[in-house]
């Protein structure tokens, strides 16, 4: 009889125990490089505000994180917060009902709509993560190679290839830090990353998943024509070259520009022993609108069968709140807030950077959005044209050529 | 009354373990995959039996037809080059290892192993680190003997690409047939060559006309197993090359090509479909060239018992 009341004493305490302790959300991530950063920074400054939500950053390894979210929801044993990868494999989570619709957040307002095409239907009626952070393309430069040859930093493709021009007269600096091995820097840190100044970036970009341009356009031609011309500007050999190999030349200080994405910004902080500076994409002539490749990375969604939802819309509400994209962005420089609200950036690098959003227009990387859902696929293609184009064993107009019919045979606005 | 035999339950019950773990690990699956190239995506999120609709895709269409023949192309150059390159020069060092005049035999048969239970991360990445056009000790030392014109970025060019990565795993696996055609050159028995030497056969003549006879079998067994592990192969390449097998799919085998359709790359999500028809394709080949040997030559080959 004693024994009877104790264990229903017990177990009415460990039922009543999780109504009245705080919430816990957990979050799912993939970024496991992040986890101090989020233990020590992000969580303690929400805490701050909100004492009675716990928080737990429970991350993965990247290579495993879509498998293994998708067998956790699949089970019901996912966490509260989803971190989001960009594009088809959150809008398959979204349309499997796994993540919920954030379109009533009170902090979306805090967004652009480049920002949140990411994370939104086709039609975007419904946005289902919130914004983290985004990757910009450009150039870096080693600026003590610039003061020694007595190169200016360009603006237009006329100075740009002046430049380049004039460190291979001088000799000593490989001009451009890129090779073809690994294919993929050239089509990101190639084609997308000059491309958005010829087809006007989000213009074109829409205007091609419309239907309205083709891959055969000159605007979409015109930066193939301009990678083509880079191949007397990479080092000794370039074919063979990895990206591990480019990074370790621009940082050993061989080389004189690197194409880059922002995500190189803390590493070459820690190798360099030089002064470094950053260029956007150089336009045609001087004075024409200049486009940057912004391309959307990370968010954060709500697991649509979570407990603890009201907690997590605060918690999301609160990752919403320019407060939040101070203390990321700083906390990794080189992935940028995408809240409309400027962040003030404590790196030079990572601020110059930033400060393109202000005098150009942004837009995505081209094959990101819809374009790479069939076969072949789009993006992949598009790795292996940039190559072969850099490389010349194909020319602009063939690439350019492969691309659309590749396109057109699958994407019904493209036939 | 004759009572027939007996039950012979000590068969059944030693072949259970092999048979089982066989039949879970190999069989089972290869069926599975089998049975999966006869499914499709079907509407709203079902699968839909295609009967041979992925193999008229993967053979009919274009651009899947393109891909699947040059990878096939490919993974013949591939073990072309272990047939001609490989297997000679592993006969040709068992030759030399088993002449009983050579020193330190012992040591050049474990050096010329070891790559063999190297891993193929390792390889790859050593390779491409001596062959890197940048920090490689291959381009410093042709220069050294005055041949730096000889250097070329081979991993990078589409030209030379499948073959380098052939000759690298030709110098990983030479180990192999070295040790196969050792071991049965060691199994003549002394006898016959020591008739053969009474014959007035020696020396170069000895190896064409005795021994070469008597390890044929071994050639056989090795030429099946070059095949087996080429048409399988994926890993050295997707090592030094990556899934997309450049330059320009100028490296891609069926491996790679399985690989990349099965599981997905990057923004291309993996179709287990069109993968297991592709698998499919692989296993019908692989079966072909067995059943090839098996029939064609080995029933042919004459066998000497000692």
């Amino acid at each position: 009889m004693k024994k009877t009341a104790l264990v229903a004493l017990l177990t009415g305490t460990a039922l009543a125990g999780p109504a009245l302790a705080q919430a816990t959300l957990t979050i799912e991530s993939w970024r496991n490089d992040d986890l101090t950063i989020w233990q020590d920074v992000i969580i303690p400054a929400f805490n701050a505000q909100h004492p009675d939500i716990t928080v737990v950053f429970a991350p993965s390894a990247p290579a495993e994180y879509n498998a293994a979210l998708n067998s956790k929801l699949a089970a019901g044993s996912a966490g509260d917060l989803i971190t989001c990868r960009p594009f088809d494999a959150s809008l398959e989570l979204y349309n499997q009902g796994h993540l919920a619709d954030l379109s009533g957040l009170a902090s979306m307002a805090n967004f652009s709509d480049v920002a949140k095409s990411a994370w939104q239907t086709d039609d975007g009626s419904a946005t289902f993560c919130v914004p983290m952070a985004s990757v910009i393309h450009g150039f870096i430069y080693n600026a003590d190679a610039f003061a020694e040859v007595g190169v200016e930093v360009p603006t237009t493709e006329a100075e740009f290839f002046a430049a380049l021009d004039k460190f291979k007269e001088h000799g000593g600096y490989i001009p451009m830090a890129m090779g073809t091995n690994d294919q993929w820097e050239a089509a990101t840190m190639g084609y997308n990353n000059i491309g958005p100044n010829y087809w006007k970036g989000e213009e074109g970009r829409r205007a091609l998943i419309a239907g309205e341009q083709k891959l055969t356009d000159e605007p979409w031609v015109a930066p193939f024509r301009q990678l083509a011309r880079w191949k007397d500007y990479l080092g000794d050999g370039f074919e063979a070259q990895t990206y591990p190999d480019s990074q370790n030349l621009f940082t050993l200080g061989r080389a004189a520009i690197y194409p880059a994405g922002s995500w190189e910004i803390a590493g070459f902080n820690a190798q360099a022993g030089f002064a470094m500076g950053a260029f956007p994409p150089p336009v045609a002539t001087a004075g024409d609108t200049c486009y940057i490749s912004d391309h959307t990375d990370i968010a954060i969604g709500m697991n649509a069968k979570s407990p603890n939802a009201e907690a997590a819309k605060v918690f999301l509400e609160w990752v919403g709140s320019p407060e939040f994209a101070a203390l990321y962005a700083n906390a990794l420089p080189g992935f940028f807030s995408l809240n409309s609200t400027p962040v003030a950036m404590q790196d030079p690098l990572a601020q110059e950077f930033v400060s393109w959003r202000e005098k150009c227009q942004s837009t995505i990387r081209s094959t990101y959005q819809i374009l790479s859902r069939g076969t072949p696929n789009l993006e992949n293609e598009t790795w292996n044209a940039s190559a072969n184009v850099i490389r010349g064993s194909e020319t602009p107009e063939a690439a350019a050529e492969r691309l659309q019919s590749g396109l057109a045979s699958w994407y019904a606005p493209q036939q | 009354m004759a009572r027939g035999k007996p039950v012979r339950w000590h068969i059944a019950v030693f072949l259970a373990p092999a048979v089982l773990v066989y039949t879970a690990l190999m069989i089972i699956p290869l069926f599975g995959t089998l049975g999966q190239s006869l499914f499709n995506k079907g509407g709203e999120g079902g699968v839909d039996f295609v009967g041979l609709a992925n193999f008229a895709t993967l053979f009919g269409d274009p651009r899947w037809s393109e891909a699947f023949w040059n990878a096939l192309g490919n993974n013949l150059w591939f073990f072309l080059i272990h047939m001609l390159v490989q297997n000679p020069i592993g006969i040709a060092l068992a030759a030399i290892l088993s002449t009983p005049r050579l020193r330190m035999a012992a040591f050049y048969r474990t050096a010329i192993f070891i790559p063999t239970i190297l891993s193929f991360v390792i390889v790859g990445f050593v390779w491409k680190l001596i062959l890197s056009p940048i920090w490689g000790i291959a381009p410093g030392m042709l220069d050294a003997v005055g041949l730096k014109s000889l250097f070329a970025p081979w991993l990078g060019r589409e030209e030379y690409a499948l073959t380098t990565l052939a000759l690298i795993s030709v110098w990983q696996f030479v180990g192999i047939p070295m040790m196969l055609i050792y071991a049965a050159l060691l199994n003549i028995p002394d006898e016959v060559l020591e008739a053969a030497e009474m014959d007035g056969i020696t020396g170069m003549s000895q190896f064409w006309k005795i021994k070469l006879p008597l390890i044929l079998p071994s050639i056989g067994i090795i030429s099946i197993l070059t095949f087996v592990g080429n048409f399988n192969a994926f890993d050295l390449i997707y090592v030094a090359q990556g899934a997309l097998a450049g330059p320009d799919f100028s490296t891609d085998i069926l491996g790679t090509f399985l690989y990349r359709t099965f599981f997905g790359f990057q923004l291309q999500l993996g179709d287990p479909y069109m993968g297991s028809a592709i698998a499919g394709a692989m296993f019908a080949i692989i079966l072909f060239g067995v059943c090839v040997y098996l029939w064609g030559i080995q029933t042919r080959l004459r066998r000497y018992q000692f």
